[in-house]
Parts: C-alpha cells; sequence; structure tokens
C-alpha cells in the first residue's frame, strides 16, 4: 500500500491505519481526491447541504432536551424554550430557519444536477440515492413541523397523513392506524417526535451511500465529459476545500441574516396560537418549500387523482435518467434543452405562487397548467428533446476547454472568459 | 449457494433434494418468525384501549332553537348538530339524487328530519368546515363550506362542489329520549 502523506507524520497514525485505514481513506478522499478543475460555484451545494444536516441533528438534539412530546404540554415546553432556556430562542430559530436553508440548498443542488446532466451514465444510482434523500428529508421536516402543536402544525398533520385516506377501501384504516386513534392527538404527535428524532439519522447513512456512489466516479463538471487524466484534475486539497469554505461564509452570511434578523420570515405566524382541534385555520399553507407540491394536489379536481400526481411529482425523479435520452450531459452543449430547462424553474416558481394563494379564479388556472407543464416536461419534452436535439461539438477534453477559454486556474464560473493572473 | 447449486449438477440427486428441502422449510419458518416478531411493533401503533374508551357522547337537544346550529366533540371530532329550518329539510329533500357526487337521499341521513347530526369533518383531507357560526361562510347551498379547498356542502352534508370524494359522515347515533341523543 503506498505511504500516506498524512500517516507518514506520525508513528502511532502508522500504527493505526495498518489495521484500520481510515487515514488512508482520508487522504485518499478527501485530499489527493482528483477533482474536475473546472467546477463553478454551482458545486458548493453539495457539501453545503452536507454542513447543514449536521447543523441541524445538532441543534435537534440540543432542543430535544428541552421539549416535551406531549399533546398538552408540547407548545408550552416551546414557549418555554423561546423565553426561559438560556440560548434557547437561538437553537430553535437555527433550527427552524436551518430547515428552510436546507431545502433550499438542495433543491439548488438538485437543479444544478438537471442543467449539467449529472443523472446520467454512470451516475444514475448517485442521483436516486439523491432522491431518496430528499423524500427522506419531506418526511422528517412534515413530523418536526408538527412537534410545536400549534395551529398549523396540527392541521398540516391532519391534511397530510389524510392524503392516505385517497386509497380506495383501505384507506381511512391506514389514517387511522397512523393516528394511532380517531384524531391528529398525542399517539400522532409521540411517534412523529420518535420518527423525528429518528429519520436524520436515516439521511445520514443515505447521505454516506451518495458519497460513496460519488467518489466512484467523481463529480461531473460544467463541461459534463469525463476526466481523462491528471491535466484535467486538481486535487482536492487545498483547491475544493478552501472553495468550499469560502462559499460556506457566504451561506452562513444568509443563514445568520434570517436567523438574527427576520427569524419568522418563512414561517406561518397561526402556528403561534395552540393546536385547537375544535377549529380549523382559513388559509392552510405548508411551508414554502412543499408548496409546489402542494400546488399540484389542489389542481386537481379529483381526489385520489391529486394525490398521486402530488407524490409523482417528487417520485418521476427516479426515471429522469431514463427519461433523458440524450447522450450529452451539459446544457451548456444542448442549445434546445438549455431553454427548456428555464421553462421548468420557472414552472416550479408558478406552482409555488399557486400553492401559497386561495385556490380562485387565476390561480387555479395557473396551477392547472403549471402542473400540466410539470409532467410534459419530464415525460414527453425530456426523451423526445433528447432525440431530435443536435447537440453542439464537445471540447476535446476539460483542460483544453479551460486553457482555450483563457482561464489558467480552471475556477472560472460557466466557461466565461477569465484574464489570466 | 453457489457451492450447493455446483454440487445438484454434480452430486447425487436424492441427497440434494432434501437439502433443497431443508433449506426452503428453514427459510419458511425464519420468514414466519420475522413476521411474527415484527407484528407486536406494527400492532403497537394502533389506537390504543383507551383511546377506544372515549366511544360515546349524550347531548341534550332541548335548548338547541330551529335554525341553529351545535359542535359538540365525538372521539376528539367536532360533530355537527343542526336544527334545521322547514326550508332547509325542504331544499335538502327536493334535490334530484342523480346530480349528486355521492348519492344518497336526505331521508338516509337523518333520524328525525329537523335534526341533522354529522361529523363535522371534511371528507376531502379533514379540515373542518365553515357554517357552524353565525356569519361564517356557508357556501352557495347553504350547508357548509371548507376553507383549505374549497368543498361546498348542503343542508344534508352532502358534497355539491369541490374536491371531496364524499358526503360528511354521518355518525352512529341514536335518540335516547325526544330531545336526547347518544352519538357513538
Amino acid at each position: 500500500m503506498a505511504q500516506t502523506s498524512l500517516g507518514a507524520t506520525s508513528r502511532i497514525i502508522r500504527w493505526i491505519d495498518h489495521r484500520l485505514p481510515f487515514v488512508a481513506m482520508l487522504q485518499r478522499e478527501l485530499y489527493d481526491y482528483p477533482t474536475p478543475r473546472n467546477l463553478s460555484y454551482w458545486w458548493n451545494f453539495g457539501s453545503l447541504s452536507g454542513i447543514m444536516l449536521v447543523v441541524m441533528i445538532v441543534t435537534g438534539i440540543f432542543l430535544a432536551m428541552q421539549y416535551t412530546p406531549h399533546a398538552d404540554l408540547a407548545f408550552d415546553s416551546v414557549e418555554r424554550i423561546m423565553r426561559d432556556v438560556d440560548w434557547g430562542w437561538m437553537l430553535r430559530y437555527a433550527h427552524m430557519n436551518g430547515a428552510s436553508m436546507f431545502f433550499a440548498l438542495v433543491y439548488i443542488h438538485l437543479f444544478r444536477g438537471l442543467y449539467y446532466g449529472s443523472y446520467k451514465q454512470p451516475r444514475e444510482l448517485l442521483w436516486i440515492l439523491g432522491v431518496i434523500i430528499l423524500i427522506l428529508m419531506i418526511m422528517t421536516a412534515f413530523m418536526g413541523y408538527v412537534l410545536p402543536w400549534g395551529q398549523m402544525s396540527y392541521w398540516a398533520a391532519t391534511v397530510i397523513t389524510n392524503l392516505f385516506s385517497a386509497i380506495p377501501l383501505i384507506g381511512q384504516s391506514i389514517v387511522t392506524f397512523l393516528w394511532g386513534g380517531f384524531t391528529v392527538g398525542n399517539p400522532t404527535l409521540n411517534r412523529f417526535y420518535a420518527l423525528h428524532y429518528l429519520l436524520p439519522f436515516v439521511i445520514l447513512a443515505v447521505v454516506l451511500l451518495h458519497l460513496i456512489a460519488l467518489h466512484r466516479f467523481g463529480s461531473n463538471n460544467p463541461l459534463g465529459i469525463d476526466k481523462r487524466g491528471p491535466q484535467d484534475t486538481l486535487p482536492f486539497h487545498p483547491y475544493f476545500t478552501i472553495k468550499d469554505l469560502f462559499g460556506l461564509a457566504v451561506f452562513l452570511l444568509i443563514y445568520s441574516f434570517f436567523v438574527f434578523y427576520a427569524p419568522n420570515f418563512l414561517g406561518s405566524s397561526d402556528n403561534y396560537i395552540p393546536a385547537n382541534p375544535m377549529q380549523t385555520p382559513n388559509h392552510i399553507v405548508p411551508e414554502w418549500y412543499l408548496l409546489p407540491y402542494y400546488a399540484i394536489l389542489r389542481s386537481v379536481p379529483n381526489k385520489l387523482l391529486g394525490v398521486i400526481l402530488a407524490f409523482g411529482s417528487i417520485f418521476l425523479m427516479f426515471l429522469v435518467p431514463w427519461l433523458d435520452t440524450s447522450p450529452v450531459r451539459s446544457a451548456r452543449f444542448r442549445p434546445v434543452y438549455k431553454w427548456v430547462f428555464w421553462l421548468l424553474v420557472i414552472d416550479v416558481i408558478a406552482l409555488g405562487w399557486v400553492g401559497a394563494n386561495p385556490p380562485e379564479g387565476l390561480v387555479v388556472t395557473v396551477g392547472q397548467i403549471a402542473t400540466l407543464y410539470y409532467f410534459v416536461h419530464f415525460l414527453i419534452l425530456f426523451p423526445v428533446i433528447g432525440k431530435l436535439e443536435r447537440p453542439r461539438p464537445l471540447p476535446a477534453s476539460i483542460a483544453a476547454a479551460v486553457l482555450q477559454s483563457g482561464g489558467g486556474t480552471g475556477l472560472g464560473a460557466a466557461g466565461a472568459p477569465v484574464a489570466k493572473p | 449457494m453457489a457451492d450447493l447449486t455446483q454440487q445438484n449438477v454434480s452430486g447425487a440427486h436424492a441427497e440434494e433434494t432434501r437439502r433443497d428441502f431443508l433449506i426452503l422449510t428453514a427459510t419458511a419458518v425464519g420468514a414466519v418468525g420475522v413476521a411474527a416478531t415484527i407484528w407486536p411493533f406494527i400492532a403497537s401503533l394502533n389506537p390504543a384501549r383507551d383511546t377506544l374508551a372515549l366511544a360515546t357522547t349524550e347531548v341534550d337537544l332541548a335548548p338547541v332553537q330551529v335554525g341553529q346550529r351545535l359542535t359538540v366533540a365525538w372521539r376528539g371530532k367536532p360533530v355537527f348538530i343542526d336544527h334545521r329550518t322547514p326550508e332547509e329539510i325542504k331544499t335538502a329533500e327536493d334535490v334530484n339524487i342523480s346530480d349528486l357526487r355521492d348519492p344518497q337521499p336526505d331521508s338516509a341521513r337523518v333520524k328525525k328530519p329537523e335534526w341533522l347530526v354529522i361529523i363535522g369533518v371534511c371528507t376531502h383531507l379533514g379540515c373542518i368546515p365553515l357554517g357552524q357560526k353565525t356569519g361564517d361562510d356557508r357556501g352557495p347551498y347553504g350547508g357548509w363550506f371548507c376553507p383549505c379547498h374549497g368543498s361546498i356542502y348542503d343542508t344534508s352534508g352532502r358534497i355539491r362542489q369541490g374536491p371531496a370524494p364524499a358526503n360528511l359522515v354521518v355518525p352512529p347515533y341514536e335518540f335516547t329520549g325526544d330531545t336526547m341523543i347518544k352519538i357513538g
């Protein structure tokens, strides 16, 4: 086995590494790890998401030490965290806004994958693991939202669990089973709390698999072509550790702004009213990161079909590697897809707007068109464009493209000409 | 397993059949054991006995005036009791059944026409429809209106518009006196 430069520094580390090659693994995967030299800042969002997962687990564990999972006590225990526990307000605001930040990062990460074709052969499983992480995140976020036991918590739990009542014949029994009672109540709160604590560690495990799959072939890159040799790559450390750290600093500024200056901007004020099982709030709205799915659910006038399409909109992601028939990864060389991609971005934002507003008049029409487009985009446009489009010629190699564009560093975003240093 | 398969090809036939049989039965017993072990875990999530015990609610209807609506709690859910006016009863009875999404005559939904007793939980996604308080939006059919996704119910609690697939559910109840009912 090759001697590691990290391990070489100490006899103890060498002794350990011989028996448990941990330092050697760090050396290989975080230090030498050959990374495409042309990665743009769009490639920061994976590591940022990973850091955010750790922040959520740490703040969550400390909140759990103060929180009481009982229908009669939960709301007050959260208020106690806000008012009486030292720094409790900060832990809770960091956790609350952390969920929003986590989803924002993951959605950007996902759209980056869609633009640069990161899901294509040989990274299909990497993509599928990512979709699994997203689904687990949605489940975790939903159950966490229920824990403060405010009005929105209670009615979100009611509406979402009732989605399963759309299943023919056994639907209502499933819902009673999920609740552990005849309504959302204390048994529901208790099991959601247990699962909300469990699922992040499941996510952590899937993230590990995601990383193993990633490091099998390494990151995709803005050109979407394979790296062919050392001239196409840079070692991960220090080039990308420093780039990731700089991105982290910028991200933390934005995150801190929300935590300290606008902690309730992304939430609903109705959740500061204790849960009342006898009264539904007039406007039920999920958190912003679930609005597009909610819009799809509401846009279909049939209950069962609405539920199927809302779930289907996420499960469709599993099929993306096979729906896209184009052999070219990066949209930069796909003259048609390059534009159609932005239609999807606009479509999803439109769905978010629809989900946030009461279903009347224009909102309904926009919702139905946007829902239709979402499915047309993946099920029809993806395969058809891949077949008909004539991709532009790909560069010979990453190095050739980088050097040709004038930048010696290979770190310029979007391949724009960069002045030589 | 790969070794066993190879033996199957070359070895004596009788012995492999017995080994296959043992593997199959052992696996089957193991699977049953796993299922039997998982069962209590899953079943523990069902409503517990104390939850099931809270099953009946008695209501005195005497103070409810004609045209007044009362909400009571049964199994943690709101139950709407409507002392219907003669006009409301007439509109509920005059509806052409075949126009309804969930066809049910009004007579099948009441024990006495002036008293409508229904569970106040929208059959779409479980919100509580408006219409119980004075000044609430009752929707164009004079019954109930669910603010969450816009389902509209008539004076018999039947679905008329919006995404809900079924009528508001009539709970099991009986009259224990002229103006006393027991729900559940």
